[in-house]
């Protein structure tokens, strides 16, 4: 697939290395030489110079020939005139980051009048990913696939479940649900019945939220329900987080340094209580009861800080941290913190861009990936397909079908609203179902399940 | 240092040699001269020397720059040793170092040879002389990532470090289609050029030699005297225009086969090269005429020799050490001017010239107004303060590395003319030089230490200097 991607720098740096290695021919198009030059040293791919909102630019990257433009440049502006221009100029599909809330509140019209395909806003993308693990603050992170009725949670293993195989967890336990994935250490495993957990394995489980609920109990994790809610930083993210939370009953306090920013967050969000004050000032948690508060996140802008004052949050004993972290270069130190619900906007922003190009990539049949989701350190995926005729897998049971290595049909939701969730032996897929896969390998289609 | 991959990737280029040595094989086969056990050694070689560093299995494949560079260098310097073992096991050139140095002349496209009878020699042996030229010519490593991909390394390392120019151009976002783009239209030439020698009466055997050798711009030939052999006033436009052809850029005939005919038109580099070939041909022609009689004869001669000169191929047809002083120092000049950017030619390359023109040129200006304030454009673009640096430290480097190997040719005795020349024209990788080492002459008069100092030179000329120093310096190998 031909991708031209403008703007190269979080996101855009992160969608190259990301389609590079997926194989597609990836062109970049950045005003700034030396950001072109370290690009294309690191990746496989070509630089243009030169503005994206010029035509002979785009056409000089090919814009006519592009399955996909995308547009990730600073300015929402800039994106749109691009992603405008560029389907105008015979891209095919195009995308465009759009932050500004007031512009995202005419994503309707965007889309349908202006023609783009696509449109991202990271900050909402990355509150939502906030908001359910605040909701579920058991497990590190969750995700939901088939409209919510199937969810995958990552969780540190309790110790309750150390040194046993899987197979005796299902036994003991009685609930349906399913461990896709362990990450141990640097490792990632795909595991089967036979693997024995360890010590300090973090696990990826899937099954209905009531389930995962009930296996928690059972294993001794408490799943506490978090009322109060401190945040520290006041910029877009916290914006749509504190709304989001104040709707499901949460109390949410926010810290944020700029009095005009701490003006118009009152101003928007009158039930959240904002304080202005500088929120790395271990004096001002204090003062504010960081020791009383259930969950804690910091959203500052820099990520250090970020780092430092989530330490000092699991130091007061704040039942559930969470981190923004935009650059993870030293994820594996992070490890050793006590820091583990990490989110990352440009990842976030990355999987629902790679999701898409994933699912047009057949633009011959229907598209099959509905959403794509990657775990452990981006090592493994769990990508949704639709089943259509052609997927190839239908009708016949699962055991009967000999898969890949590193692949395992997570969770299967019928049609009809039947008997849905965690598959065994005997299930079978049929066209029009919903079917999660946990891999490690990059799934273009459903059929590429089978070895 | 990542040593394990570096390993594995110069294993893996010596298994590509071995299998490219299966095609002077099929001509000793086919001509019954009787070199099949020599080859049949040399690729057992290759192959088991590549499987060795083939099994270095690397823990991790990221490469960087410096790993980039060592690559490079090392591959080619196994390329010219491993290459030279048929020479070796046939016994036709008996000395070790004679054949390292036939080789590296070879792949690195120069075309001097240490031998004095080229015409004693088997045919498949002259055949894997000439092919290391098509092979040399668009670059070993480029060859080998144009079959197999490698998605996880950053190839643009290995690229910048083979491809000649100071600016490297990609076709395509990928480097893999952008070599195939590259290949075709550089095999596209040569099937055309082999067709037209054949219809000039040529057989086949000899037309696909010098084919070689004016595509990968070498000039190794097959007879005593060159393509003067042949005395054929078409041959000698065939071949001076090919030569010509693959001097050119090659992004230059993509631009053409994609119709961007608007940026052919304006390419400063093809401008200076065309105009700098018609004004030393013109130039050369009236200064020889008196000798041949009429100026379209004295043309001819002069137009080859300065195509042949100018993209750094090396063929004669007549030997220009008996030209007129003045036309044998335009030819000296050309030897540093080499061919444009991103071709098969040596040299410094026209663009650099054309850079370092500028530079001088902005510097006279600023003399006379210190502040004003100026820039270098190439193709209407000004060029980023880091190009035109780069261009100066090159020519320095260079400088540097042609005083030092000519103090120590120098250490042979020679006439000045031959001590000179014999360094300009291999670390331009053009052939002959002037004097003793001229059209007539060859390099085996010179010593042992002369001989490996031309073949460094060669193999730094083809790899545009840095490679070989960072391969023979400390600098890449110390940790910090």
């Amino acid at each position: 697939m031909n991708i031209v991607i403008i703007g190269g720098g979080k996101v855009g740096r992160k969608l190259v290395e990301d389609f590079a290695k997926e194989g597609h021919s990836v062109i970049l198009i950045d005003t700034r030489d030396e950001i072109i030059e370290r690009i294309q040293n690191d990746y496989d791919v070509m630089g243009v110079s030169g503005s994206g909102t010029d035509i002979d630019i785009l056409d000089e990257a090919g814009i006519k020939n592009c399955d996909l433009a995308v547009c990730v440049t600073d300015k929402d502006e800039i994106n749109a005139l691009c992603a405008i221009v560029a389907k105008k100029r015979g891209a095919k599909n195009c995308v465009a980051r759009i932050r500004n809330r007031q512009y995202f509140r005419q994503l309707g019209f965007m889309r349908d009048e202006l023609g783009i395909n696509l449109i991202i806003n990271p900050e909402f993308y990355a509150a939502n990913e906030i908001s359910r693990i605040l909701r579920f603050p058991a497990a590190i992170k969750t995700e939901t696939f088939a409209k919510g009725r199937i969810e995958l949670a990552e969780l540190k293993l309790p110790e309750s479940l150390e040194d046993k195989p899987i197979f005796e967890i299902y036994k003991k336990y009685k609930v349906r649900l399913l461990i896709c994935a362990v990450a141990r250490g640097d490792k990632v495993i795909i595991p089967n019945g036979n693997f024995v957990l360890m010590r300090g394995d973090k696990i990826h489980i899937t099954g209905s939220h009531a389930d995962i609920a009930k296996f928690l109990k059972l294993a001794g994790i408490d799943n506490l329900r978090l009322k109060t809610v401190m945040i520290i930083g006041g910029g877009r993210i916290s914006n749509y987080l504190a709304t989001q939370l104040i709707e499901s009953g949460m109390k949410v306090k926010i810290i944020e340094s700029n009095h005009d920013r701490c003006m118009e967050l009152a101003e928007y969000i009158p039930k959240a209580k904002i304080i202005c004050g500088d929120g790395t000032d271990q004096y001002l948690l204090d003062e504010e009861g960081i020791d009383t508060v259930d969950a804690f996140v910091s959203l500052t802008g820099i990520d250090e800080e970020n780092i430092v004052i989530s330490m000092y949050a699991r130091m007061k004993k704040v039942d559930k941290v969470v981190t923004k972290i935009n650059r993870i270069s030293f994820a594996q130190m992070l490890d050793t913190t006590g820091i583990d619900s990490i989110v990352t906007p440009k990842d976030i922003t990355a999987n629902i861009i790679v999701g898409y190009a994933r699912a047009m990539n057949e633009a011959d049949s229907d598209p099959e990936v509905v959403s794509l989701y990657r775990i452990i350190k981006n090592k493994a995926e769990a990508v949704e397909f639709k089943v259509t005729r052609n997927s190839g897998v239908t009708n016949r049971a699962l055991k009967d079908l000999k898969l890949k290595k590193n692949i395992l049909v997570a969770a299967i939701v019928k049609k009809g609203g039947g008997r849905s969730g965690v598959p065994d032996g005997n299930s079978m897929i049929e066209v029009g179902d919903t079917v999660v896969i946990v891999t490690t390998e990059k799934l273009k289609r459903l059929t590429d399940i089978l070895a | 240092m990542n040593f394990r991959k570096v390993l594995a990737l110069t294993g893996r280029m010596l298994i590509a040699n071995g299998m490219l040595m299966i095609a002077p094989l099929c001509v000793s086969i086919i001509y019954k001269d009787g070199q099949i056990l020599p080859f049949v050694y040399s690729i057992l070689i290759s192959f088991a020397l590549g499987a060795c560093g083939y099994a270095a299995k690397p823990k991790n494949s990221e490469i960087y720059a410096r790993e980039g560079m060592i690559i490079v260098a090392l591959t080619w310097v196994l390329f010219s040793v491993v290459g030279g073992l048929p020479f070796w096991f046939s016994k036709q050139i008996p000395s070790l170092v004679d054949c390292i140095f036939e080789t590296a002349s070879g792949f690195t496209t120069t075309g001097s040879t240490i031998l004095t009878d080229v015409e004693a020699m088997s045919k498949s042996l002259l055949f894997w002389r000439s092919f290391t030229h098509w092979i040399g010519g668009m670059g070993v490593l480029v060859f080998v990532t144009a079959i197999i991909s490698d998605k996880n390394s950053r190839t643009t390392h290995v690229m910048r470090a083979e491809m000649p120019g100071p600016k490297i151009g990609k076709l395509a976002a990928k480097w893999q289609f952008s070599i195939r783009i590259l290949y075709a239209i550089y095999i596209t030439l040569t099937i055309i050029e082999i067709l037209l020698l054949l219809l000039g009466g040529m057989n086949i055997y000899d037309s696909l030699v010098h084919t070689f050798g004016t595509a990968g711009t070498g000039g190794f030939g097959i007879k005593n005297t060159s393509i003067g052999y042949y005395d054929s006033a078409y041959i000698d436009y065939v071949i001076g225009i090919f030569m010509l052809l693959f001097g050119v850029n090659f992004n230059i005939y993509y631009l053409i086969l994609v119709k961007q005919f608007f940026h052919v038109k304006n390419n400063s580099e093809l401008k200076l090269y065309l105009s700098i070939v018609a004004g030393a041909s013109i130039l050369i022609m009236m200064n020889i005429t008196y000798i041949y009689g009429s100026p379209l004869k004295a043309f001819r001669y002069s137009f080859f020799q300065v195509s042949s000169i100018i993209t750094t191929t090396g063929y004669a047809t007549t030997d220009f050490c008996k030209w007129p002083m003045f036309s044998q120092m335009i030819l000296l000049a050309l030897m540093f001017v080499g061919g444009c950017a991103g071709s098969t030619g040596g040299g410094l390359k026209v663009i650099r010239i054309s850079i370092m023109l500028k530079c001088t040129l902005n510097e006279v200006k600023r003399a006379v107004s210190p502040r004003s304030v100026l820039t270098v454009k190439n193709d209407g673009k000004p060029l980023e303060s880091q190009v035109v640096q780069g261009v100066s430290m090159y020519l320095v480097v260079y400088a540097v590395i042609m005083v030092v190997s000519v103090l120590i040719v120098a250490l042979d005795n020679f006439d000045m003319a031959t001590t000179i020349t014999s360094v300009i024209t291999t670390l331009n990788n053009i052939g002959p030089g002037l004097a003793s080492v001229g059209p007539a002459g060859n390099f085996s008069e010179f010593s042992v230490l002369s001989k490996l100092v031309l073949t460094f030179d060669m193999l730094a000329g083809r790899l545009e200097l840095f490679p070989m120093l960072v391969l023979f310096t400390p600098l890449a190998w110390k940790k910090i």
